[in-house]
């Protein structure tokens, strides 16, 4: 029997203000899941805490709901435990480049294949505005009533860095084009991260900013080029969506685990006891 | 020969000149000849280099203790003879590398040269000083020079032949200039007695995979690390997956994950580690999720002292963390233990869904000992409940549904039917987001309750405590982890002297077995509660925890504390002890 979109959705009722960007990410994901046909059996959403991370609840799969910063360990630990389930881990800036920072360099790392969705808004909004790690500079604030003094954050350029194989950048603005990256880093054997522009209507208010600047990436851009990649990232005036980087190539932490599993042969207690005698 | 049952023999040099290589094989090829073993050893905090001691007790009956003094030195330097000179017993007997000449003149009891350098010169070998010196120990404790060169041909590849021949000079040496009886020989059995030769860390390790786990993430850190050697080793011949973190959150979290996608999954770490981990094994608590966390503890606070021992997380693991989160707390007290109570720790994990935290100490996790083989478990692994499919298939399911017990069916990802979201927000029963006063403490109730649940079933367990001495004895010991061994030998001492005394060791420190305890209090007036820290976390607990037992019968609690990085000495207990006794 063919599943819709409402065979993904929970009975709970989003927490999230009208007119945020993450609902636009959760119809987009539930999209991409009923494009698939995903078994919601076999499927886990793991998030930390914050707006974004209120995700899983609105999910009808299995789902885990953490501490602030942490989606990407569960997730991983998830995944090994069972390479069968299909993992999508989910938060929002600070939860993961700045409490959770150093967990994302090693998920790109060990290419955990699982999916890693940042609602980025730029500002915690759930403790309602002060400044995040992608926030702008000389941002005013109720913390920083004088505004900022550090820089934002690169995601995408940080991924390229660490090397991550699935590298994308999507707007709340543009559903269609979401999830369609979605479903790609859904079937792609290894970790992708996407970043989601995705505005806070109540704190921060990107939604006219990103109407301006966002643009397709250009249509030349060979998605293998990572020199290309890291240079579009760097554009400052204009603001790249769609897919940046992809190396499927590269084999995945869960598919090397299963050979060196298949590898290191089978023991018994037995066994090991007798490595034990004096 | 000599009559006493055990014997404690220290070799000390320099880091780096094969000191603890010396030792280990020593160790081993006593322990092959049948006799038992109990090794003990200080570690530098330099990474190469500096002054190294190791330390082996052997006995022709099991050895419960280090031992307090010396009866064999084996000096590779002069420093070993300073350092150990105070722990010397009065008839020791000194094994030295013969240039150190000042020695022979200062030592009190027998010494015996042996030419190591020199020989070692000879053979054109110069790092084989501390194989001569092992030959020369094996002529000493009539061990043979079979098994020490089957030993050493197996385990060391590099530079064999020139090790042997070191070994089998060391030997010829001693037997030819010593070949009189030695003070410490003990006597070897006809038929050793078939045993494992295991450190704590290897103990737990093993009873992890006894218990079935099948995931472990870890990071380093001193003393834990060997079991995530052992383990990154075996697990994956059974099937399970370990994971180095990238700290210790992750590592936590990772286990989380697996354990929540089904898997028994665990960690272990050490102070500052688990210090990290507290905010996360709170979603262990709160979304009921069954994790294992070792606390291989270290002395001090912050960074501390890396390499020592000590019993200073106690309140860390009953307390630590906010909002009031349940979770068991276990604690083994020899390297036999380890094993049984990482299972017990698994046992409890998955049926109860929570985190379970095993308290052990660096002198427990690197300490070796003769175990006899395990022979199956001491109890049946207890199981995960986990709600059938046909239950699920009738739809509303309720993944914390009240029970009488607390315990509810836990789904795994991958049953249909079973989706929910383990949250560590507080819930309702379907796992959903719920801030009401009712529910909240009708879902904290639910959680406590499990604690009860299990208090009320590990009653009937043997092993939540062990109990020995004189039954009804008016002095008690009441003690936690590695400091049995040495409460164990004080008393044998006090016993022997015709003094009347009883002690309990709790395995369970959460659940505390309160029925044990309080029958054993009955009779006690005063009651010697040593630990390893510098505030007396478990006596407060005692105190705080059976005060009325306390009062009424007028009982007072000795807290004898020891906070330097080592562990007790026999005597310490045994006139502390004397001391509570005699007091007026």
């Amino acid at each position: 029997m063919e599943l819709t979109v409402n065979d993904y959705k929970s009975n709970v009722k989003p927490i999230w203000c009208p007119g945020c960007g993450d609902y636009a990410v959760l119809n987009a994901l539930l999209r991409a899941f009923a494009q698939l046909q995903l078994d919601p059996a076999r499927t886990v959403v793991a998030s930390g805490i914050g707006c974004s991370s209120r995700f899983p609840a609105f999910v009808k799969t299995y789902g885990i709901h953490g501490v602030h910063g942490r989606p990407l360990p569960l997730a991983t630990g998830i995944k090994l435990a069972n390479p069968d389930l299909t993992v999508v881990a989910v938060g929002g800036d600070g939860d993961g480049f700045s409490i959770g920072g150093g967990h994302f360099p090693h998920a790109a790392r060990r290419n955990i294949d699982l999916v890693y969705i940042v609602m980025d808004n730029s500002i915690y909004g759930m403790t309602k505005g002060q400044p995040s790690p992608t926030s702008p500079e000389e941002l005013k604030t109720k913390a920083s009533p004088y505004g900022t003094l550090e820089e934002p954050l690169n995601p995408i350029m940080m991924a390229l860095a660490y090397d991550a194989t699935f590298v994308a950048c999507a707007f709340s603005g543009q559903l269609k084009e979401m999830i369609e990256l979605f479903v790609q880093a859904l079937q792609h054997p290894g970790f992708a991260f996407i970043q989601v522009l995705s505005p806070c209507v109540t704190f921060h208010n990107t939604y006219d900013l990103y109407r301006n600047n966002v643009r397709p990436l250009p249509a030349e851009h060979d998605p293998a080029d990572k020199l290309s990649a890291l240079k579009l990232a760097l554009e400052t005036e204009v603001q790249y969506t769609g897919l940046f980087y992809r190396n499927a190539s590269r084999p995945a932490y869960s598919q090397l685990q299963r050979q060196l599993i298949e590898q290191a042969g089978r023991k018994t207690l037995e066994d090991i006891f007798n490595a034990y005698k004096p | 020969m000599n009559s006493k049952r055990t014997v404690v023999v220290r070799v000390g040099g320099e880091g780096g000149e094969g000191t603890i290589t010396l030792g280990e094989l020593f160790t081993r090829i006593a322990a092959q000849a049948g006799l038992e073993v109990y090794s003990f050893r200080t570690y530098p905090a330099e990474i190469k280099g500096g002054q190294v001691m190791y330390q082996v007790r052997l006995g022709t009956e099991r050895v419960h203790s280090e031992g307090d003094e010396a009866d064999v030195l084996v000096a590779m330097n002069e420093k070993a003879w300073q350092e150990c000179v105070s722990d010397l017993c009065r008839r020791s007997a000194l094994i030295y590398e013969s240039s150190l000449t000042a020695l022979g003149e200062k030592h009190h009891g027998a010494s015996y040269p042996i030419p190591a350098e020199a020989i070692a010169k000879e053979i054109a070998w110069p790092m084989g000083k501390n194989f001569v010196l092992l030959g020369a120990l094996l002529w000493f404790f009539k061990l043979g020079l079979e098994r020490a060169e089957s030993l050493v041909s197996r385990r060391m590849k590099r530079d064999l032949e020139k090790n042997l021949e070191a070994l089998r000079r060391g030997y010829a040496y001693a037997q030819e200039h010593y070949p009189e009886d030695f003070p410490y020989t003990l006597p070897l059995p006809e038929t050793p007695e078939p045993r494992l030769i295991l450190s704590g860390a290897d103990a737990m390790a093993l009873g992890a995979l006894a218990a079935g786990c099948q995931f472990y993430a870890g990071y380093p850190i001193t003393p834990a690390t060997p079991i995530m050697e052992v383990l990154a080793r075996y697990l994956p011949v059974f099937g399970g997956t370990l994971v180095q973190a990238e700290d210790e959150i992750a590592s936590l979290n990772m286990v989380l994950g697996a354990a929540f996608a089904g898997k028994r999954a665990m960690t272990a770490t050490s102070g500052p580690g688990f210090s990290l981990m507290i905010e996360s094994m709170g979603v262990a608590s709160m979304a009921e999720i069954p994790i294992v966390i070792v606390d291989v503890q270290r002395a001090g606070p912050s960074t501390g002292l890396p390499t020592k021992t000590s019993q200073g997380d106690l309140f860390l693991a009953l307390y630590g963390g906010h909002g009031d989160a349940p979770r068991f707390v276990l604690a083994p007290d020899s390297v036999k233990d380890c094993y049984y109570q990482i299972i017990n720790a698994f046992s409890l994990a998955e049926y109860f869904q929570m985190p379970v935290v095993v308290l052990t100490d660096q002198t427990l996790a690197a300490r070796v000992e003769t175990v006899p083989p395990p022979a199956g478990l001491w109890t049946a692994p207890l199981e995960r409940l986990v709600p059938t499919l046909e239950e699920l298939s009738r739809g509303d399911y309720r993944r914390y549904r009240q029970t009488e017990s607390g315990i509810s069916p836990m789904a795994i990802p991958g049953q249909p039917g079973g989706m929910y979201v383990a949250d560590s927000l507080e819930h309702d029963e379907y796992g959903h987001p719920n801030q009401q006063p009712e529910n909240h403490e009708a879902m904290m109730a639910k959680r406590a309750r499990k604690v009860e649940t299990a208090r009320k079933m590990l009653a009937d367990w043997k092993m939540t405590s062990r109990r020995w001495g004189d039954e009804g004895a008016e002095f008690g010991i009441i003690g936690w982890g590695s400091t049995r061994g040495a409460v164990r030998e004080a008393m044998e001492m006090l016993r022997s002297q015709g003094y009347r005394i009883e002690a309990i060791y709790p395995h369970t420190l959460l659940p505390m077995p309160d029925a044990a305890i309080r029958e054993f209090l009955q009779t006690k007036k005063r009651i010697l509660v040593p630990e390893l820290n510098y505030s007396g976390q478990f006596g407060r607990m005692i105190e705080h925890r059976y005060y009325h037992e306390l009062m009424a019968q007028q009982a007072r609690i000795y807290p004898l504390r020891k906070d330097q990085g080592i562990p007790f000495k026999i005597q310490e207990i045994y006139q502390a002890a004397l001391h509570m006794i005699e007091e007026d």
